[in-house]
């Protein structure tokens, strides 16, 4: 049985000195420089063998007055076990929007190439470490990341100007 | 002395326009005479940016752009995006709405399957007749869809809540009927295919996904299954109430494309089993969604779910179909993100791919059972 | 130069059947049309469902779906296209052996359809090649697209075929990637912006046009 996230929390927090999480909500809020070490954690420590990951996307959050002007993005991980049938942990990574940089899951879990390469293509965000990082769904030569918030479409307007 | 013979490698493009490629879905292959010794997928040739305008949209306008990621399974998209929405806004589901989702998921679940299998034997090279067969099946199913909801493909029927509207007089009589009648299709099929010599012939053997790969490459659905992992979402998660009905998860040995096309033909007996004893447990004579699910569908904008996050999965007949939600409290998503199978089952296609020659290569992708809107949505 | 319909069924009845080489070449052209095997998105599917046994499309002449489009007649534009795709369907048109027609089948491959917001959606392929049938609906049901079919028919029938062989289109240009779009926007041989109902906010509707 996984345990509650506060309790994953101390569990991962004993097992690896030197690292500390955040609660929020349900998702656990890791430093970037640390993800790699939680991750490998997660998934090879028997406690927990966190083995399937299901879904890697971002959010990205422009900056507001109410934010002091620092915009950020969340990358976001859930994860499951598929050898315990137990899950979901969510791990959540923030990074400053002018330029976020993360460090790649892809050595650990196969399944965040093609993720992170979309994470890349709309949002910006670089996976160091990262095979093969180039853009997936937008073409080669596309300028900007749509899924921000502040992109402007080029034709939004159904009746184009004469 | 034998004289050495010069080579070299071949770069073809096959796709985006490809009789074979179930969509507009583009593979570079770098090959060695007829052998594979390298490919890329290109994808993005369907990106309709779903994501973006779903940011635009309140959370009821969503589901007909759901209806549009993987067309075979309307139904099931709906399901996971309902499901996505309860979690997020802590929606109960009617009783006879549970059943009626379960029979729209377990009819997709058939229509699926069905297609599939015809695809694949088209691009095997039987070209026409089991697609005709399995055709012929489907719009048997699509006459149920349309009674119900009123369109053959793109259904928008399954809300948070329940469903949209309660099914018109004698329709479960009409699904019992066609329930009935599909083992006999089935058994049809099966004995045009599955011992079939030349079925055996190209596919055993061919593109075998080692299950260590498949879970590490987060594979989901009947391709991993037939890899031999047990892990069903209808088993594992136990949501709606899967758990009341009695059904088995077939397992594959070999992790071939043989295999993956009969865990699908397997699984489509399981389907017609908890169809039998849905079509009879239904409650009759309740509401087909919960009061709260009925006010949200009536007034879309004034529903504002609590800040916060969700993460809802079912198993779609493809694979894990999940939809993370990100609600600031407006009545639009802040972020709207759809975890397609299709998408993350290709990870692996490379693997499968290297060594075989091109027409199994062909016949690998249409056994991992791609639908490119989903793929790019 | 048309028969008198009344000589015409006169002499039928005595087994003497009067036609034009107009009339004869387009029936068999018109019942004989092969479209290319060319589906895009969930409008292929009611494609192939039309093609499947229920809804027959080979009663109408289209037996066979080509795959190459040497040996097509007929494109069926049949889901959206996304800019990125858009290359490959004006290289796929001009591929085509004259005389072509284009069906643009669902409301994503006329105007964009549902997805028309999107920053990689092509808002109608009629941007760039001439469109001769549209079909509305999402997607348009299999009789939808056998009465467009049969739309197309009445046209083919219609054409002078001397002229249709002497088409000579050519090969229109195929859009290149741009930073943020296709260039050009659109072809302006092929389709114009329409005019803004109540003018525009930023230039009258006597300013000069501005450049695809």
């Amino acid at each position: 049985m996984l345990p509650a996230p506060h309790e994953l929390k101390q569990t991962v927090e004993q097992l690896l000195p030197g690292v500390s999480l955040t609660l929020e909500g349900d998702l656990l809020l890791v430093a970037a420089h640390e993800l790699a070490a939680v991750c490998r954690c997660l998934k090879e420590h028997e406690r927990f063998h966190l083995d399937y990951l299901a879904n890697l996307t971002a959010v990205d959050y422009p900056p507001t007055p109410a934010s002091g002007g620092a915009g950020r993005i969340e990358v976001i991980y859930h994860l499951y076990s598929m050898a315990e049938k137990h899950g979901p942990v969510a791990l959540k990574v923030r990074v400053p929007r002018s330029h976020p940089a993360v460090p790649s899951v892809t050595p650990i879990w196969r399944g965040a190439e093609f993720q992170e390469r979309e994470v890349y293509d709309l949002f910006g965000v670089i996976f160091e470490g990262h095979p093969d990082l180039r853009r997936i769904l937008m073409w080669e030569g596309f300028d900007g990341h749509p899924l921000r918030k502040d992109y402007v479409v080029e034709d939004q307007d159904a009746l184009e100007e004469r | 002395m034998t004289p050495t013979i010069e080579t070299q490698t071949l770069e073809v493009n096959l796709g985006p326009q490809h009789p074979s490629t179930h969509g507009v879905f583009r593979m570079i292959a770098t090959l060695d005479g007829e052998t594979v010794v390298k490919l890329k997928p290109v994808m993005g040739y369907m990106h309709r940016n779903h994501e973006k305008i779903g940011e635009g949209l309140t959370y009821i306008g969503c589901f007909p752009y759901t209806d549009r990621l993987d067309y075979f399974c309307a139904m099931t998209n709906n399901f996971g995006l309902s499901l996505a929405i309860e979690k997020l806004a802590g929606i109960q589901v009617s009783e006879r709405g549970e059943y009626l989702r379960i029979i729209m998921a377990e009819l997709t679940r058939l229509v699926n399957h069905t297609a599939v299998t015809g695809f694949l034997l088209n691009d095997m090279g039987a070209f026409g007749t089991p697609l005709l067969y399995a055709f012929r099946e489907r719009e048997k199913i699509l006459d149920l869809f349309e009674a119900a909801s009123g369109s053959r493909m793109m259904c928008n029927y399954v809300r948070p809540g329940g469903v949209r509207e309660d099914v018109p007089q004698g329709w479960l009589d009409r699904a019992r009927e066609v329930v009935r009648e599909y083992p006999r299709f089935l058994d049809e099929f099966e004995t045009l295919l599955t011992k079939n010599e030349i079925v055996r012939q190209r596919t055993q053997q061919v593109g075998i996904l080692p299950k260590a790969l498949g879970i590490n490459a987060s594979v989901t659905g009947p391709m991993l299954r037939a890899s031999g992992v047990d892990y069903d979402l209808r088993k594992v998660d136990g949501y709606s109430i899967y758990p009341r009905f009695a059904f088995r998860v077939p397992l594959g040995t070999v992790g071939d494309v043989y295999d993956r096309y009969y865990v699908r033909i397997l699984e489509m007996r399981e389907s017609v089993k908890m169809l039998e004893q849905a079509l009879q447990e239904i409650p009759a004579a309740s509401p087909g969604i919960s009061p709260k699910g009925q006010a949200i569908g009536k007034a879309p904008r004034t529903f504002r779910p609590p800040k916060g996050e969700a993460y809802g999965r079912i198993e779609a007949p493809k694979g894990e179909l999940g939809f993370y939600l990100v609600s600031d409290g407006s009545p639009q998503p802040y972020r709207y993100h759809i975890r397609a199978p299709s998408f993350i089952n290709l990870t692996v296609l490379e693997e499968l791919c290297l060594g075989h020659k091109v027409a199994d290569a062909i016949i690998i992708l249409g056994s991992i059972d791609i639908v490119l809107c989903e793929v790019d949505r | 130069m048309a028969i008198d319909q009344g000589l015409q069924s006169e002499l039928q009845k005595q087994g003497v059947y009067v036609t034009t080489w107009d009339q004869l070449v387009n029936w068999g052209r018109s019942n004989s049309i092969w479209p290319l095997q060319f589906g895009l998105a969930c409008c292929a599917i009611e494609m192939i469902a039309t093609a499947a046994s229920r809804y027959d499309i080979a009663r109408f002449g289209s037996e066979i779906f080509r795959a190459s489009p040497r040996q097509a007649d007929l494109m069926i534009v049949a889901g959206t296209v996304t800019k990125k795709m858009a290359p490959q369907v004006v290289r796929l048109y001009n591929q085509m052996g004259e005389p072509k027609y284009v069906i643009s089948m669902g409301a994503c491959a006329t105007s964009g359809g549902p997805f028309h917001k999107g920053y990689n959606v092509l808002k109608g392929i009629d941007r760039f090649i001439p469109v001769d049938v549209y079909i509305p609906g999402c997607p348009p049901t299999p009789q939808a697209l056998l009465e467009g079919l049969m739309k197309l028919q009445e046209r083919i029938k219609g054409q002078s075929f001397a002229r249709a062989i002497d088409r000579k289109q050519g090969e229109y240009p195929v859009p290149a990637f741009g930073p943020s779009g296709l260039q050009p926007r659109y072809n302006p041989d092929v389709w114009h912006p329409p005019a803004h109902p109540f003018g525009s906010s930023t230039t009258g509707p006597s300013a000069a046009p501005a450049t695809p």
